[in-house]
Parts: C-alpha cells; sequence; structure tokens
C-alpha cells in the first residue's frame, strides 16, 4: 500500500477499545442491529478463523457451531456498528487460517487453550 | 475561481458515521508557484500561470530557463493557467491547499485512462447485432447498418464507429472533499477521479 493511502486510513482507522486477536482465540463481538428503526445489539460468540486486509480494509470472520450447523460472520474490523469485541480464550494454533474447522465436527472441532 | 494542480495517488475506501463503507480518492496537491500573472491590458484577460512539480535545471529548454528566471522561482514539471483567480497573489508566491476546505464541493479535471482502439460496444455503449443463438453467429459486437442506400450513398459524418477510445479531457464535477491533511498536502474526495495512479490532476473550486 502506498504510503499517502496508508495515511489516510490511519485517520479512519478506530484504535481505541479493539483489542488485539488473531486466528483461534474465541471472541464476543457485539454488533449493532437496526431493525424496523430499531436499535439493538446482538453478540455473536465464537472462533476467529481469519483475519485477512488492511487499514480500513482488515476484516475477520467468526465461526460458532449452533445445534450442529456451523455458522460463520465476516465483520469489518473498523465498522461503526461493532460496539466492542472482548477475547474471550486466546487459542493455540499453528495456522493463521483455521478453515480446516469446516471439515470438522465434535472432539476434533475444538482449539487448545493457550496457557 | 481557485484552482490548484496536483497528483493522483490511489483509491480506498474508508467508513461514514452511519456505518455505510465510501469509496473515495488519495490526491497529492500542491504547492503551487505563481510563475506569471496575465492582465487584461497586457495579454487581453485575466489570469493566473501556476506551476507545480520538481524539474532540475538540466532537463529545462532554454526558452523555460528564461521564464522562470523571470519570475525568479525554481524550474517547475508542469504549468497551467487558472482564469479569473481569486486570490490577491504576487509572481512567485505558493498556493498551498489551504485555499479549499473539508466538505467543499470541487470539479476535478484529468486525462483519462487510455483504452486503445475499441469496437462500438464498449466505445459508443451499442448493444451488438441480434442473438447468440438461432444460427447467429459472428456478429454479436457488430455496429450493424451505418447508414442509407443509394441516398444519400455515402457514410453521414459523426457516425459512431469503432477506434481509439480513452486519454480525453475530462472533468468530473460535484465532488466533495472529506478530508484533508494540509501537513503532508493531501486531499480525499469521495468518489473517483480520471486518470490513471501518478497523473496530473486540476482541482478547481467554485
Amino acid at each position: 500500500m502506498e504510503r499517502e493511502i496508508k495515511l489516510v486510513q490511519d485517520t479512519f482507522v478506530r484504535k481505541e477499545d479493539l483489542p488485539a486477536f488473531k486466528a483461534g482465540d474465541n471472541v464476543s463481538v457485539s454488533y449493532r442491529i437496526i431493525e424496523g428503526g430499531k436499535e439493538r445489539i446482538q453478540i455473536f460468540k465464537g472462533d476467529v478463523i481469519n483475519v485477512r486486509g488492511e487499514g480500513t480494509d482488515k476484516m475477520f470472520t467468526v465461526r460458532k457451531v449452533t445445534n450442529g450447523t456451523g455458522v460463520e460472520r465476516v465483520f469489518p474490523m473498523h465498522t461503526p456498528f461493532i460496539e466492542k469485541v472482548v477475547v474471550n480464550k486466546i487459542g493455540k494454533v499453528r495456522r493463521a487460517k483455521l478453515f480446516y474447522l469446516r471439515e470438522l465436527t465434535g472432539k476434533s472441532a475444538r482449539i487448545k487453550e493457550k496457557r | 475561481m481557485k484552482a490548484i494542480l496536483g497528483k493522483k495517488i490511489g483509491m480506498t475506501s474508508v467508513f461514514t458515521e452511519n456505518g455505510t463503507k465510501m469509496p473515495c480518492t488519495v490526491l497529492s496537491i500542491g504547492p503551487c508557484v505563481i510563475t506569471q500573472i496575465k492582465t487584461e491590458e497586457t495579454d487581453g484577460y485575466n489570469a493566473v500561470q501556476l506551476g507545480y512539480g520538481e524539474k532540475s535545471e538540466k532537463n529545462t529548454p532554454k526558452p523555460l530557463k528564461g521564464h522562470f528566471k523571470k519570475a525568479g522561482v525554481d524550474p517547475v514539471a508542469k504549468l497551467f493557467e487558472v482564469r479569473d483567480f481569486d486570490f490577491d497573489k504576487n509572481v512567485g508566491d505558493e498556493i498551498t491547499i489551504d485555499i479549499f476546505e473539508e466538505g467543499e464541493e470541487i470539479s476535478v479535471v484529468g486525462n483519462s485512462k487510455g483504452k486503445g482502439f475499441q469496437g462500438v460496444v464498449k466505445r459508443h455503449g451499442f448493444s451488438g447485432v441480434g442473438m447468440q443463438t438461432h444460427g447467429q453467429h459472428n456478429r454479436g459486437r457488430a455496429p450493424g447498418s451505418i447508414g442509407m442506400a443509394s441516398t444519400p450513398s455515402k457514410v453521414l459524418k459523426g457516425q459512431r464507429m469503432a477506434g481509439r477510445m480513452g486519454n480525453d479531457r475530462v472533468k468530473v464535477k460535484g465532488l466533495k472533499i472529506i478530508k484533508l491533511i494540509a501537513e503532508e498536502n493531501l486531499m480525499v474526495v469521495k468518489g473517483s477521479v480520471p486518470g490513471h495512479k501518478g497523473s496530473y490532476i486540476i482541482v478547481e473550486g467554485k
């Protein structure tokens, strides 16, 4: 990325209230949702399986398994709709992208916690 | 009228306050130096000649060297003229990005990207001839008829055909400044701007 574009993006990137997390971590994302003129906060809890991009284009994917069905959501890191991100567990993984979790179920789909 | 010269750096996108992502272009603007002031008495019209960019003394032709020496400025890479310039400045003064404000509406002039020799579908938005099935072949992107028969037995002037596309002077009006970074001479504009990265562009104010 050009130095000037990075400089511009830095002025729009939110630095405060976003904890550092990476693939393998278990996070709770509080996301503001506007429904029928009303606003509420939805919490999406799951494992981070992908962090990509930089600057204002940075995105991350959170995966959770509900009733045996895998649900994934992609969030832009710097969108104003993210109220807060809480890191519940720090995972011990050996990859930056954990797409292999999609093929796994049950016990083998767990991520070891870093202690 | 106010205007200043700069370069296109590239595009990016940023979040607005209501959460939508907005495409924007980053421009490096000025500083420009006044190389000549034209008045109605001497030149027949009022204008200000601005210079932008750096150029080595060695690569400046002799006539231009004399022009710069008269103004008392270093050689510049690009010269352009602004009619009826709003500000009361003298030759040798610097014009910076400060003449613009955040939120202001501007026009940007640039040379569009060259597309080479293009057919009528891309160049003029023709829809091609006929269908893709029912025995049709070869004519999908053809222009179709280009005129009448023995009367007038010629193709009328201005008939739209294939040819060189792009690399034209294009002015985009109604762009909005969303951010100014004065220390770095950077301007962030909502939307796109004609030209490739690094091409010269003129930013005009109201």
